[in-house]
């Protein structure tokens, strides 16, 4: 049984202008212990699926259909009482802007022993513990926990923030964009140790990013969104190597490399649509080279092209990267 | 022939101060120390760095919106640092543009495009209205926002985020510059947005002749832009050379970890850890020696004793390291 | 360069009334979704309706030796002023044998002349205080923040009362003095804490570049940006003005013939208004007036808050 299991999951946000179509008919599994890339432009609804899986959605968002199975539970069902449990303890989430979810005023360590003991029911000496043990497996010195936000760095602040989301020892770990903010040195480290963390608690990571060269070494799966859909999913391997869908290849060949020979870059004509008035048939179809009469009328079928390998679009590529 | 653009020995101190007992003490920010470049005519040159390096500083001392503390800048042999009014700026204003790294902020909500793009042209006494509406039709065109007539008119909320950036582009170009700053234009824009921002600014160097100072902390899109590369180390010029010198045969300590620690998008790729220690610190009255040398994974004993390195020319490029060369 | 227009376009005036049309309509929506803001106006424009019929009740069916809010007395009712409401009197007459409602819708006039010439100057003043001390700082920042220190401090109805003795306090002075005083104390606080939000904003940057001065750069891009949120302190200005002449013609402290405050004042000096509730009509239409009014601003100001701050907008 997979640890995540997420099946048609549709959601929407009401505007004064219409609704929204954040997030359609998203289906994906994360097993347990696995690392799981998702891949997507800013507004492709990839941050909106991941506070649909805590329920930390705004309030104008309205879930229209589908199902998030944690263990087998269906967490759109779940009492908010019982959901609070699942938050920390289950599924935690690393914000995209960590950085400032750190409150200035406590000391780090004590936000941290907070949470645990508002969540584990265990004495402050044993918290302290446990917080001084987290800090060491982020990388960050144990006397640091008593010393105020302002007094880190930023690469710190974020160390500490995924210390925070591994208090609990949650089943599963939401990265959204962690870091995005950073430089590349910090970077590396940060993912270095969350890629380590992961290994030795053996939690489940949902890495969430528009880069595609971090989600290539961070995730072991892949999936790519675009414009609310999930539009290519599989082994982060064979996407990268048999890229099936015209939106996943084109934001391949839309990095410039540090590696290999200079190449041109192939920029996507046009821009992502409005997500108010999604355009009929695949929602790929304005910016497509290959979009024929079919794509522009109807939504393609999500369907394997090879094992495990899903993608949704009515002509799939074979082999066309190298 | 002489550079477009000469830069020696450019400082930037910035004063923060601290109260040590009832002393007050001035210390100082070494946000840009001592950097000398020269950029060509038609050249692209590039800025890389981490946050905090003073690369922005670099460029907003370049364009006069910031004052350097000491050194010269030198425009087409003419030496424009103690410019500060009357019709020599006014000329230097007209030949030195930048293009800002966030099209959301970069642009006045309550401007239209007209507005913004005009504005330049109005302040270099171009009154005649028919002419201002008639070339920035023209640098819309250019800038790929067609037909302009459907952009002219529009505020910029009504805008997506690439297209501000071309609308800011065209505001930096349409006084035909002969030099224009470049902070990070593409950081903030999505991935399938840049490629189309980056070849248009690589356009706009053919057709208009311009030369850029292209700042950027993504190796990857300097390597895509820049004809050639200078490093920057808290305030430091570490590296310089033709570009696809410095990257594939990096020399220096710092410059060889910022390229070991950029993500590699292969899945089958196991990219070592890159070789460097510590956290950055900033650059408040830094000691003399060599400013990597606290996280230097190589250094030696003429590394702690000896001052900065200056930039020595090796092989095809210039560095600032006592030890390259030697290894 | 051949300066011909390869488009052709509507001439640009025809294309910035559209365009400010448009942006009025979409202000115009939200300022009547925030339900408080309309009803201001409502209340306002009843306001602006007596000051309009009084002139002519004066002309039609007012006798003006009888109605004149000054120098009128109805000789039916000698001795028996101040009267109550009757049929001739919907309010009734003052102690010295005037009417009321003539004396209210009269005032309303010169109530507006001075909310309205006050706010406009302190908030001419505030903006363009505001907006040069943001953009320039130092030194001239420095003085005009002393001044308003100083200005805040200052105990505004003493001063008036000195003042008063030394010259002739009309309505028009009045406005003046009130607005000049109040443009220079906490709004320009406000004010340029709103410029200072603008002047780091990199546009002010890239129109520096372009080679705007500092007057272009004030007069284009920063006043514009804070003009909105000044709109907003020019309702609440009106409030504080009015309330203040009030309270200064209470006290008797203003060369003023008729207004709100000086009815109330005469109420006051002829002693009725000890016993509380008996002449009501005495003190409760000017009473009542004066709060709806400054309310009426109040609401208008809370009304255009949702579209100077976006975050009070509902979604």
């Amino acid at each position: 049984m997979p640890l995540l299991d997420v099946r048609e999951l549709t959601l929407h946000y009401a505007t004064k202008m219409g609704d929204v179509h954040a997030v359609d008919g998203v289906t994906f599994a994360i097993e347990p212990g696995e690392a799981l890339g998702l891949v997507g432009e800013s507004g492709c609804g990839k941050t909106s699926l991941a506070l649909a899986l805590l329920r930390l959605l705004p309030d104008n968002a309205k879930v229209l259909g589908g199902q998030i199975l944690f263990e087998g539970v269906d967490l759109l069902r779940l009492p908010e009482n019982e959901m609070r449990r699942v938050r920390w303890r289950g599924i935690s989430m690393i914000f995209q802007a960590a950085m400032n979810s750190l409150n200035p005023v406590y000391r780090v360590g004590d936000q941290i022993i907070e949470a645990m003991q508002t969540h584990l029911n265990i004495s402050y000496a044993e918290a302290r513990r446990r917080v001084a043990h987290l800090f060491d497996l982020v990388g960050l010195a144990p006397e640091l926990m008593d010393r105020y936000p302002h007094e880190y760095s930023g690469g710190m602040k974020q160390r500490a923030v995924i210390a925070m989301a591994l208090a609990c020892d949650p089943k599963l770990v939401i990265a959204d964009e962690p870091t995005t903010a950073l430089d590349v040195i910090v970077q590396d480290r940060i993912l270095r140790r969350i890629e380590e963390v992961r290994r030795q608690l053996n939690m489940a990571l949902l890495y969430i990013s528009h880069d595609i060269a971090v989600i290539a070494e961070v995730s072991r799966r892949l999936g790519v969104m675009y414009a609310g859909n999930l539009v290519e999913f599989g082994d982060t391997v064979a996407i990268f190597q048999r890229p099936a869908h015209p939106y996943t290849l084109a934001l391949m060949s839309a990095f410039p490399s540090l590696k290999g020979e200079k190449r041109r870059l192939r920029g996507l004509p046009g821009e992502p649509p409005d997500l108010l008035r999604p355009p009929p048939g695949c929602r790929f179809h304005p910016r497509c080279a290959l979009a024929t009469e079919v794509c522009r009328t109807q939504a393609p079928p999500y369907a394997e092209v090879e094992p495990g390998h899903c993608v949704a679009c009515w002509h799939p590529q074979h082999r066309r990267c190298a | 022939m002489s550079p477009l653009v000469a830069v020696d020995s450019l400082t930037k101190l910035f004063p923060v101060k601290r109260r040590v007992f009832a002393l007050r003490v001035r210390h100082y920010v070494h946000a840009v120390d001592g950097v000398s470049f020269a950029v060509e005519e038609g050249e692209i040159f590039g800025l890389v760095g981490e946050s905090g390096c003073g690369k922005t500083t670099t460029g907003k001392l370049l364009v006069k919106l910031l004052e350097p503390t000491s050194g010269r800048i030198v425009l087409e042999g003419q030496d424009i640092t103690r410019l500060r009014r009357g019709p020599a700026l006014r000329a230097f204003r007209r030949k030195v543009q930048m293009i800002f790294q966030d099209p959301y902020e970069s642009l006045n909500p309550r401007f239209t495009v007209f507005d913004t793009i005009a504005e330049p042209l109005w302040i270099h006494g171009v009154r005649s209205l028919a002419e201002r509406e008639a070339r920035v039709a023209e640098i819309l065109a250019q800038v790929g926002l067609t037909p302009p007539e459907t952009f002219m008119f529009r505020y910029p909320h009504e805008l997506s985020g690439g297209q501000r950036q071309r609308v800011a582009i065209a505001r930096a170009m349409v006084v035909h510059p002969k030099f224009v700053v470049a902070d990070e234009p593409t950081s903030m824009l999505d991935v399938s947005i840049r490629a189309g921002i980056m070849d248009l600014l690589l356009g706009l160097r053919q057709e208009l002749g311009v030369s850029y100072l292209y700042i950027t902390h993504d190796l990857a899109v300097a390597r895509y832009m820049c004809d050639r590369l200078a490093v920057m180390y808290l305030g430091k010029i570490v590296e310089v050379g033709p570009t696809e010198e410095v990257l594939q045969n990096p020399l220096h300590p710092y410059t060889q970890a910022l390229i070991a620690a950029v993500p590699v998008p292969d899945p089958t790729y196991t990219r070592a850890p890159p070789e460097i220690k510590g956290d950055v610190v900033a650059a408040v009255n830094p000691p003399p020696q060599c400013r990597f040398l606290p996280r230097c994974p190589r250094a030696q004993d003429l590394c702690r004793t000896a001052p900065h390195p200056p930039l020595v020319e090796h092989r095809d490029h210039g560095v600032a390291c006592y030890l390259a060369g030697h290894g | 360069m051949a300066v011909e227009s390869r488009v052709r376009l509507e001439p640009l005036w025809r294309v910035r009334a559209r365009l400010f049309l448009r942006s009025f309509r979409r202000n115009w929506a939200l300022f009547w979704e925030s339900r408080i803001g309309p009803l201001g106006l409502g209340i306002i424009l009843l306001f602006v309706l007596m000051m309009v019929a009084h002139p002519i009740l004066m002309a039609t069916v007012w006798d003006p030796r009888v109605y004149d809010p000054i120098v009128g007395f109805d000789p039916d009712l000698v001795g028996k002023h101040p009267a109550p409401p009757s049929p001739a009197h919907p309010l009734g007459t003052d102690p010295i044998g005037r009417d009321v409602l003539s004396q209210l819708m009269w005032s309303t006039r010169s109530e507006f002349a001075l909310g309205v010439t006050a706010a406009l100057i302190t908030v001419t003043i505030g903006t363009l205080i505001g907006a040069v001390c943001a953009y320039f700082g130092g030194i001239v920042d420095a003085i005009f923040m002393r001044i308003a220190d100083l200005v805040m401090l200052f105990p505004f109805i003493a001063l008036l009362m000195v003042l008063r003795s030394v010259i002739h306090l009309d309505l028009v002075r009045l406005a003046l003095v009130m607005g000049v005083f109040s443009g220079f104390g906490g709004i320009t606080l406000t004010l340029k804490a709103q410029a200072l939000t603008v002047k780091v904003k990199p546009y002010i940057e890239a129109a520096k570049v372009a080679g705007g001065s500092a007057f272009h750069i004030i007069r284009r891009h920063i006043i514009p940006n804070i003009l909105p949120l000044s709109f907003l302190y020019m309702m609440f200005s009106v409030t504080g003005a009015v309330f203040t002449e009030a309270v200064l013609s209470y006290f008797g402290l203003l060369d003023i013939r008729m207004s709100w405050g000086i009815m109330i004042h005469t109420a006051e000096s002829a002693g009725y208004l000890g016993a509380f509730g008996q002449y009501w009509w005495l003190w409760a239409p000017p009473g009542v007036a004066i709060t709806l009014l400054c309310f009426a601003f109040y609401l208008v100001g809370r009304g255009l808050e949702t579209l100077v701050n976006p975050r009070l907008r509902k979604r």
